[in-house]
């Protein structure tokens, strides 16, 4: 049953999505004397809209529903008790924010959770520092928006650099042992399935996104070419492999497909509105690459281009304090590069931004205290530092 | 009794806390709802995934937000305990 609010919420967001697509600009633009930032803004919202919305955003919320709605949580929180192999628990806590995570506003209570009643410091530092930033979502956006490289390089850069930050953690308090609860924290009830039809389930909605997105290549022989030229075939194949295991071979619980939508539209109801702004916001400060916004470009340049170490110092304290939505980092850092912003730079603010802000500092402060905090804080700092001069350097 | 909805402020928690009120409403019984946004207060609970719904102090669910029927068989168990 769709709730009336809901048939509601989505013809608004519908009907927005269609003003935005077929939005007459430049007809706009020739009537109406406004300064040049404002179209820009206009010019990036539509582009976002024509572009990327129906190949790439809806895959990614229907990803994203699914793994909060047929992922087991449970059996992946029982890596993070207190009782788990420590190994195990900062490995598990670094990729982890991809399937517990794809809600932000879990991050933190989860964070205090294995901090106070499950592996400890250790693995919670690492689960704070990559849960936002290996969100589904935001890697998905990243690589369609400012390519797979950069893409690549935020999901690796905060699986790897969190284990690094969780140890250093560890290492620095190993002091203060904090007495592990009595109790373990609880974990929300699962059905279990085998792990390979859920495996090929999500594999074969990847399979669709990326086949359907797959670029077209500078050369006009080769493999990637001759991959672009089937990928319609590829994409149809993956479509139908998805077909037969969702409606054959997964047992679905009963409402379960009604669950997976509503997830799904939750979270686009979320976040599109939000993506918007910063989509508009980023058109209006910096333009599309290669134009203006009101931010002149050698600001930018000036400030983070390059590769130099006060470029990517700059870019990561920045991202540290600034607070981003979730999605928004990406136009924005879009109209960054665009302006002058050097790769590396753009790398160590898209590892820094999500995962720190000022208001997500103090929260963070009341659970694990003052000098814990900085000492978190410097570290994502200087690992994002650290890999935006080393991308930057490629 | 007293029922708790444990969240730190999105869009779910709040869903939770409708559901929850609706729940009530539609048993007909007498009943608080307190929203616990602080992060230390939640974890005291045990709980790791928001949204959460305690009744009385006890955690009867957390991870995900219940519909308001799967709230109503909750209240309507713990009562009649």
């Amino acid at each position: 049953m769709i709730a009336r609010k809901e048939l509601r919420d989505f013809l608004v967001i519908g009907a927005g999505f269609l003003v935005v697509f077929f939005l007459p600009v430049e007809r706009l633009q020739s009537m109406a004397p406004l300064p040049g930032p404002v179209w820009e803004a206009l010019h990036l919202a539509r582009w976002y809209a024509r572009e990327h919305v129906l190949l790439c955003l809806v895959p990614a919320f229907l990803i994203a529903g699914a793994i909060s709605v047929f992922v087991s949580q449970a059996s992946v929180l029982k890596y993070l008790g207190a009782r788990a192999n420590k190994i195990l628990a900062y490995s598990v806590a670094s990729v982890s924010g991809t399937i517990l995570a794809v809600c932000s506003c879990t991050v933190l209570p989860l964070f205090a959770g294995i901090y106070k009643m499950g592996a400890g410091l250790g693995p919670a530092s690492a689960f704070l520092y990559s849960g936002p930033a290996i969100n589904v979502l935001a890697i998905i956006l990243t690589a369609r928006i400012l390519g797979p490289g950069l893409g690549i390089a935020r999901a690796l850069g905060a699986i790897l650099f969190s284990i690094v930050i969780g140890l250093v953690m560890h290492l620095i308090f190993r002091k203060d042992q904090l007495a592990q609860a009595a109790n373990a924290a609880t974990v929300p009830e699962e059905g279990g399935r085998p792990l390979a039809q859920t495996a090929l389930f999500f594999g074969s909605m990847v399979g669709v996104l990326v086949f359907a997105n797959w670029g077209k290549p500078a050369e006009s022989t080769g493999v990637w070419h001759a991959i672009y030229a089937a990928k319609w075939w590829v994409t149809g194949a993956f479509g139908v492999l998805f077909a037969v295991v969702y409606f054959s071979v997964l047992n679905l619980r009963k409402g379960e497909t009604g669950e997976w939508v509503r997830a799904s539209w939750g979270l686009a109801k979320q976040m599109l509105p939000l993506l918007l702004l910063g989509v508009l916001a980023a058109g209006v400060l910096l333009g599309r690459p290669g134009e203006e916004g009101l931010i002149p470009t050698r600001w930018i340049s000036g400030a983070v281009g390059g590769n130099s170490l006060g470029a990517n110092l700059f870019a990561s304290v920045a991202g540290a304090f600034m607070y981003f939505a979730t999605l928004t980092e990406v136009p924005i850092l879009q109209g960054l590069i665009g302006s002058g912003m050097g790769k590396g730079p753009a790398l160590a603010l898209l590892l820094a931004g999500p995962a720190l802000s000022l208001p997500n500092m103090l929260v963070i402060r009341s659970v694990m205290g003052t000098k814990k905090t900085l000492v978190f804080i410097g570290l994502v700092v200087i690992m994002a530092t650290l890999s935006g001069m080393i991308y930057g350097a490629f | 009794m007293k029922v708790q909805v444990l969240g730190t402020g999105c869009p779910k928690c709040r869903e939770m806390e409708e559901n929850a009120r609706k729940a009530i409403a539609h048993l007909g019984i007498e009943c608080d709802v307190e929203k616990i946004s602080n992060v230390k207060e939640i974890v005291s609970y045990g709980v790791l995934m928001t949204p959460g719904l305690a009744i009385d102090g006890t955690v009867v669910a957390s991870g995900k937000v219940l519909p308001v029927d799967e709230i109503v068989s909750l209240l309507a168990g713990a009562e009649g305990a």
